[in-house]
């Protein structure tokens, strides 16, 4: 593997990992915003329960993607900063504004008002962040940087349905038992279907107005890698049926990752379709050779960080609270 | 609003903004690590009352900060394109390394706030010495970026290309050790001096509690240390600057003529385009004694110079004297408080006041050091090598982009802040949330 290769690969982690562990949490503000019925103030809660310990480390895998980006292929990132401006701009106002307003709402439960607003901001916020980031990726993909394209905005949907799915799933081990949990199995199994019918949108218009991205996912081993998403997401709605809670965080982190990959593969070589190939739009070797380096260094001290966190906050109490 | 004035005031409000709870992020984490290591050796409880209580702010400033910090990552991009698409390559790597540093933080946090009932007290104290060291480091290496901007080192430039990349020389340029120093005191000073004007401010009003009296103290402690040490690092930066980027100290001391015997320069009205700083308060020979010792060092004027590239002189005059008054004031402030506490006096009344201002002052000085090495670096993003005017983006909205960001700071900062001021009447988060959730409790 070229480094340039191995610089690739990170890009695409970072973008998973976050596409998994940051739209969790864009997910779960929509569950937020969504929560009706008798037990909306239980959703709520198990939502913020689940959320609050992780959500400020689920955002740096956005902060790594970004720094991948910048660092390996800086002149893409260039370009797509100038390119996709609008999209991100807005998409960043969505991220800072639900993690400011999830945090202070923890700390303005006894203010109704301000909590109240405060929930529909993060609720509201949780659903622009992941739009404008698909809707970034979309026009990214488009080769023409069309932010407000039919394509660009259909995968906005997209990408909103997927965090909402990937959260439903999360939730789903989150809340072990009980009704809120009979509430996320069958959301679960409805919000897959949703995410197969926003699917086809995107499909249904690059057939009219992207052949070239069309064209791309015609390659045999593209079309595979979607095949396993799709299976993957029939996959969802079966272990969650059968209240296989772990094995259906499997197969929804498999779906995602065959997402991203089906798309990093349907626009390789190119970064930038249309204007850089990964090779144009590289950093020097000695950067990138630097950047691994630092890369695997940084994952001595990360992973056991985050296999703590986790591990931690997936272990019931021990004991009761000692108020 | 021309497109490089709009880049550039968003960038000062966005940093600006961050600063003040990227310091916090940095110092908070170690006077709640004291506090709590406190209440663990005297099993005293108000120790435990107090680390809970700046736990919950740490929580809140630390949210802001974080957020506020994806907000610059992605600013870098869409307000400097032309800057990332050559530095990028050069400083990513220091860039990469907080980026792990800052993991790490946010994980130990969401560790520290959220653990305190799944863990030994011991335990949970631990989580926050991840927290108390990733802070400076993470700080470290983005001011490693900030270095090299001044130095711009560890490459060459073919045919419009960045080559022949040294990522360790560019991570260490000539300034980074007394910059990374004087960026990390400023932290611990700020914090030490703003927890504790908190803390003698409801002493002031008649705020008796226990806690608030050992708030004060180990606040105080820790800007005690910090302020001396921040003045000497001070010192060997200014010095540091006379030497290699003369231009810059020109500009702070509003020097205009090179030569020996120079005056030390305080206020004044500057008026660059006359070379002259009318009504400011000379201290003969002052400024050849700082720089060399002796009334016959040489300082450079920025005569020696191209008047293009000069800094903003009164900016960086103005904002470098703001920071060596407020600092100076909050040491002689600091001193008087530590020679009635070593002698166990009681603090007069007069003194919650007085410590009541040092937060604001720290703030202040805060705000002015960055300044100065900003305005100090103008007209260059990268000294020397790439101007600020020929970084910017050239999307269309940046003024757009510009008048929302800055609404969202003054949202974020107001609702920030009013829940500071009421965080002792909540009861937190760790007290709050398992209740009928959690697989123990159901």
């Amino acid at each position: 593997m070229t480094p340039i290769e191995g610089a690739g690969l990170v890009a695409l982690l970072a973008v998973v990992l976050y596409a998994i562990f940051g739209g969790a949490d864009f997910g779960g503000g929509v569950w937020d915003l969504l929560a009706t019925g008798p037990r909306a103030r239980e959703q709520r809660e198990a939502i913020t329960h689940a959320i609050g310990p992780v959500w400020e480390a689920n955002h740096v895998w956005l902060i790594f993607a970004v720094v991948v980006l910048f660092t390996c292929f800086p002149i893409a990132f260039a370009d797509l900063s100038v390119g996709l401006f609008p999209p991100l701009t807005i998409a960043l106002v969505g991220i800072v504004l639900r993690g400011a307003a999830f945090v202070f709402r923890n700390y303005a439960t006894d203010e109704a008002r301000l909590s109240t607003t405060l929930t529909v901001v993060f609720g509201v916020s949780s659903l622009i962040a992941p739009f404008f980031l698909g809707d970034a990726a979309g026009s990214l993909a488009s080769g023409r940087y069309a932010w407000l394209s039919p394509f660009a905005l259909s995968i906005g949907l997209f990408g909103v349905v997927l965090c909402a799915q990937v959260a439903a799933v999360f939730l789903l081990s989150e809340v072990p038992s009980g009704a809120v949990h009979d509430d996320f199995r069958r959301r679960t199994i409805r919000v897959t279907l949703a995410l197969w019918l926003a699917g086809l949108i995107p499909a249904t218009i690059a057939l009219v107005s992207e052949p070239r991205l069309l064209a791309a996912f015609e390659r045999p081993y593209v079309l595979a890698i979607v095949s396993v998403a799709m299976l993957a997401g029939i996959l969802v709605m079966i272990l969650a049926a059968r209240g296989a809670n772990n094995l259906t965080r499997f197969a929804v982190g498999l779906e995602t990752i065959a997402i991203l990959a089906a798309w990093f593969a349907a626009q390789a070589p190119d970064i930038v379709p249309g204007r850089y190939t990964y090779m144009d739009a590289a950093s020097p070797a000695s950067t990138i050779v630097a950047f691994l380096i630092a890369v695997a260094c940084g994952a001595v001290f990360l992973i056991p960080s985050l296999v703590l966190l986790f591990a931690i906050f997936k272990r019931p109490i021990p004991a009761p609270p000692p108020h | 609003m021309d497109h490089v004035i709009a880049a550039r005031a968003q960038m000062g409000t966005s940093l600006a903004f961050h600063i003040v709870f990227a310091a916090l992020g940095v110092g908070l984490p170690l006077l709640v690590f004291i506090a709590d290591g406190l209440h663990l050796r005297t099993r005293n409880e108000a120790y435990s009352k107090l680390a809970r209580s700046w736990a919950k702010g740490m929580a809140i400033l630390f949210a802001v900060g974080a957020v506020s910090g994806t907000i610059l990552s992605f600013e870098l991009g869409l307000l400097w394109p032309t800057f990332m698409k050559y530095a990028g390559a050069i400083v990513g790597l220091p860039f990469s390394l907080e980026g792990f540093a800052f993991f790490i933080e946010a994980i130990f946090i969401g560790l520290y706030l959220y653990g305190r009932e799944r863990m030994s007290p011991r335990a949970h104290w631990l989580t926050a010495l991840p927290i108390v060291i990733s802070g400076p480091v993470s700080a470290g290496f983005v001011t490693l970026v900030n270095a090299w901007m001044q130095d711009p080192t560890g490459f060459r430039i073919d045919h419009g290309r960045v080559v022949d990349v040294q990522p360790l020389v560019a991570m260490f340029s000539k300034p980074w050790a007394t910059e990374v120093v004087h960026t990390t005191l400023a932290a611990y000073v700020f914090t030490g001096f703003g927890v504790a004007a908190v803390c003698a401010y409801a002493l002031w009003r008649g705020d008796r509690r226990p806690q608030v009296i050992a708030g004060l103290r180990i606040a105080m402690t820790v800007a005690l240390i910090a302020i001396p040490l921040q003045i000497l690092s001070g010192d060997i930066s200014a010095r540091f600057d006379a030497g290699d980027e003369p231009e810059k100290f020109a500009a702070m001391e509003s020097r205009f003529v090179t030569g020996d015997h120079a005056p030390l320069t305080i206020g004044g009205i500057v008026e660059p385009d006359k070379r002259r700083d009318i009504g400011a308060i000379e201290i003969p020979l002052g400024l050849s004694f700082l720089v060399g010792g002796t009334p016959t060092t040489v300082v450079k004027g920025l005569d020696d110079f191209a008047r293009s590239d000069w800094p903003l002189v009164a900016a960086t005059h103005y904002a470098f004297d703001t920071m060596v008054g407020c600092g100076s004031t909050l040491f002689v402030i600091a001193l008087a408080w530590f020679a009635f506490t070593v002698r166990r006096k009681p603090l007069p009344k007069i003194a919650f006041p007085i410590l009541a201002v040092t937060g604001p002052l720290a703030l202040v000085a805060l705000e002015a050091g960055w300044s100065v090495t900003e305005f100090g670096r103008q007209p260059w993003i990268a000294r020397g090598v790439l101007k600020t005017s020929d970084a910017a983006t050239v999307a269309p909205g940046t003024d757009i982009a510009f008048y929302g960001f800055s609404l969202i700071y003054i949202l974020l900062g107001a609702v920030c802040w009013w829940l500071l001021r009421r965080i002792d009447r909540h009861p937190g988060i760790d007290a709050r949330l398992p209740a009928g959730i959690s697989p123990a409790a159901t």
